[in-house]
């Protein structure tokens, strides 16, 4: 018997990949420029939060103007301010309730870390529970400094995978 | 995905579980919800839209304040002090401050007074904008909602440029502050006060004499002056019921007795007077600033007061003797000796009377640091203004309270 | 400051203030746990319509381990006083005053899970701060200030 290899599929084109490149592309567009925050919002960084939102400096210049208190109905769980132990299974029932796509913003030192509340009330860092896509330290952080997450966060949004139809496309 | 188990624990216990009649609905409103201010559940019983009993809730934004201090010396805990109402964050760093001084017998020099009141009463306009471009935007005035908030960012690069932060300072200092004023923010000031008028006058006209802010707000959310001393209200609360405390005029601190204001007072206790309070609070607060500039100009003496058991000293002298080296070593490493004792020192905040409990063993650090928190204690009587009322006017009715989290959660 | 306003009500409660003396401004009455609320209703009668605050501080290894501070403000002579009383770590109880004044509420509730004192009369010591299953009071001196109790199961790789 001869050791040849008999390939089940014929050779790859690239095809399939290129469409599925140029797919993602688009619904990375779309959905980088169209997010709809829900602002769970806790504590000081409450202040940077309405000051990002308002003039001058404006979420929504990049499309991320409109919240959704519901979780239903948003795509970016922005965690603003610090999380303890009492409002953890909150924070996860609505990470939970949110729909594919979502991404987790975590605003402030509290919300990454606990911050400088280190002790038995204070959940250290909020990615202990949901996963983070994007960290904001500061305490509270400056608008500016959101506002370069939540280009950051576009980046990584124009660079993912956006399967819609199946696993793979 | 992971797979752990997801029934998540239910945090706290209200108070009733059965509604008192079959037509009744216990609904839940909170922790996460765009207006109670992200931490506060209130469990409400509702008979169709009205509601008959509530059952309040926080401790959603507990951060342990109270024992970290404890490990902390007097100065390092002066950030957390700042976040307790973090709106407006000088005068709780002012008020801690005094009451350390108070329990050191340590009198701040002239110039650091006039100075610490003029930024309390900065700190306190721009809570009380923030409360009430809040509390606009909950009823649909975002127009109001943005002019506000204009003025409060313009109020808080002004802040920056003296204390370095926008939101939360860590300005103060046992013994005066951290540094003085940089040229040219006084001319700045005077612009922010002028387009504070120019503004303010525009919401005024949107929203005083406006058909619907009058019937949502006219007698909503109405408490009796008994009442609120019964629960312990201070500050714009209790003035909106018609009592005049105002702690800077009762018991006054810092350079309140050298300046000349008024008490507003409000005539029925109900949302209206408490927006209509706040509102002419930011008048007064302004008229204040403009006497304090002046008194601050014909001021030209040191900041900190000279006393080595709190104050550092200078780079120049801790780089070049030991004595100033050693000084600065144990102020940071073991913090200023506060004798031992106890004091309590409340400061009109801008929510009510903010007082700071201290006990002290004779060492750098605390042996406990207690607050009196007004938000918490409004909180204790919020069933009073929302029984009976509307689900509706739960909104604005507890906007008006300005319940701070870092306050009232500690 | 309030030194005359502080000898007249001195005079009015009597046997009441026996052990009591002005301290930064503040006069401090001292008082054994029964004595609590007689002594109160007395200083509402005064004028002391405002009931401030309730605390306690820990003096761990005392034999009256717990100081329960009670702060009261009078609303017409503008001055403030400080009821302070000690009790034994066995039986850490006062008397409440919600019969008198409508803030004890939250407050005796606070002071009842930072520091495990139980106030007769109050039946409503839900946690307020913390949360249901919650063990423990932290504000005492030998609850260590990390020892978290979590809610929620972290993920993987967070112990």
């Amino acid at each position: 018997m001869s050791d040849k290899v008999i390939p089940i599929r014929p050779e790859p084109t690239g095809a399939f990949e290129y469409i599925s490149t140029k797919k993602d592309e688009l619904i990375g567009w779309a959905r980088k420029f169209s997010l709809f925050p829900y602002p769970f919002v806790t504590a000081c960084c409450a202040m940077e939060f309405m000051a990002v939102s308002s003039t001058p400096y404006d979420t929504d210049r990049f499309g991320a103007a409109l919240p959704r208190f519901s979780p239903r109905q948003s795509d970016l769980l922005m965690v603003v301010g610090t999380i303890n132990h009492k409002q953890a299974p909150i924070l996860l029932k609505v990470y939970e309730q949110m729909c594919e796509p979502k991404w987790v913003m975590a605003f402030g030192a509290c919300a990454t870390s606990g911050g400088f509340y280190q002790n038995y009330a204070t959940l250290l860092g909020v990615d202990r529970i949901v996963p983070v896509d994007v960290y904001i330290p500061g305490c509270p952080p400056r608008p500016e400094m959101v506002i370069d997450g939540i280009m950051k966060l576009q980046d990584k949004i124009a660079h993912e995978r956006h399967p819609i139809l199946t696993q793979r496309f | 995905m992971d797979m752990r188990d997801l029934r998540l624990p239910n945090p706290i216990k209200p108070a009733f579980d059965k509604p008192t009649s079959d037509e009744h609905v216990i609904v839940n409103i909170g922790p996460s919800h765009p207006a109670t201010h992200g931490t506060i559940q209130i469990v409400a019983e509702l008979d169709g839209e009205k509601i008959i009993r509530t059952d309040v809730h926080c401790g959603y934004l507990h951060r342990g304040f109270e024992k970290e201090c404890e490990s902390h010396t007097w100065h390092n805990l002066i950030p957390y002090v700042d976040r307790l109402n973090y709106c407006s964050a000088l005068i709780n760093d002012f008020a801690y401050c005094a009451a350390v001084e108070e329990l050191m017998d340590v009198e701040i020099t002239p110039r650091a007074k006039y100075l610490r009141t003029l930024l309390a009463e900065y700190s306190r306009i721009a809570d009380h904008m923030t409360c009430i471009a809040a509390g606009l935007m909950e009823l649909g005035a975002m127009t109001a909602f943005l002019y506000l908030v204009s003025i409060r960012d313009w109020i808080y690069e002004h802040i920056a440029q003296v204390t370095g932060a926008r939101v939360t300072y860590s300005y103060g200092r046992i013994g005066g502050l951290a540094r003085d004023l940089p040229d040219g923010w006084i001319e700045r000031l005077h612009w922010i006060l002028g387009q504070y008028d120019d503004f303010v006058g525009r919401v005024h006209g949107l929203v005083d004499r406006n058909r619907i802010f009058i019937d949502r707000m006219r007698d909503v959310g109405v408490i009796s002056t008994a009442d609120a001393i019964s629960y312990g209200y201070t500050g714009p609360m209790l003035r909106s019921t018609g009592a005049p405390r105002d702690l800077r005029k009762d018991t006054p601190y810092l350079a309140y007795s050298e300046l000349d204001f008024e008490v507003p007072v409000g005539i029925k206790g109900d949302n209206y007077d408490r927006y209509f309070v706040r509102m002419r609070e930011m008048d007064e607060s302004v008229h204040m600033i403009r006497q304090l500039v002046d008194l601050l100009a014909a001021c030209k003496g040191p900041l900190n007061v000279d006393d080595r058991r709190c104050t550092f000293p200078e780079k120049e002298h801790v780089y070049s003797e030991i004595e100033s080296l050693i000084n600065h070593f144990k102020l940071v490493m073991d913090g200023p000796r506060v004798p031992a004792g106890e004091v309590y020192v409340a400061h009109e905040g801008a929510n009510g009377e903010l007082g700071f409990y201290l006990v002290s063993t004779g060492e750098g650090t605390p042996y406990k640091v207690h607050v009196r928190a007004p938000s918490f204690v409004h909180m204790g009587g919020a069933h009073k203004m929302l029984n009976g009322y509307q689900l509706a006017d739960l909104i604005p009715t507890f906007g008006s309270i300005n319940m701070i989290g870092g306050e009232c959660d500690r | 400051m309030g030194a005359p306003v502080f000898d007249r009500v001195k005079s009015d409660l009597g046997a009441l203030a026996e052990d009591s003396a002005v301290s930064h401004g503040v006069l401090v009455i001292g008082v054994a746990p029964d004595g609590v609320l007689p002594l109160v209703r007395a200083l509402k009668n005064r004028g002391f319509d405002m009931f401030l605050d309730v605390t306690a501080v820990d003096w761990l290894g005392q034999a009256a381990r717990f100081e329960v501070v009670w702060h009261f403000y009078s609303t017409t002579d503008k001055v403030r006083v400080r009821v302070k009383t000690r009790v034994r770590e066995e039986q850490p109880e006062v008397d409440s005053l919600l019969s008198l004044y409508g803030s004890a509420a939250f407050m005796e509730r606070e002071c009842h899970e930072m520091y495990g004192i139980r106030f007769r009369g109050n039946d409503d010591l839900r946690p307020l701060l913390l949360y249901e299953g919650f063990v423990g009071h932290p504000l005492r001196k030998d609850y260590a200030k990390e020892q978290e109790q979590p809610l929620v199961p972290y993920r993987e790789g967070f112990q």
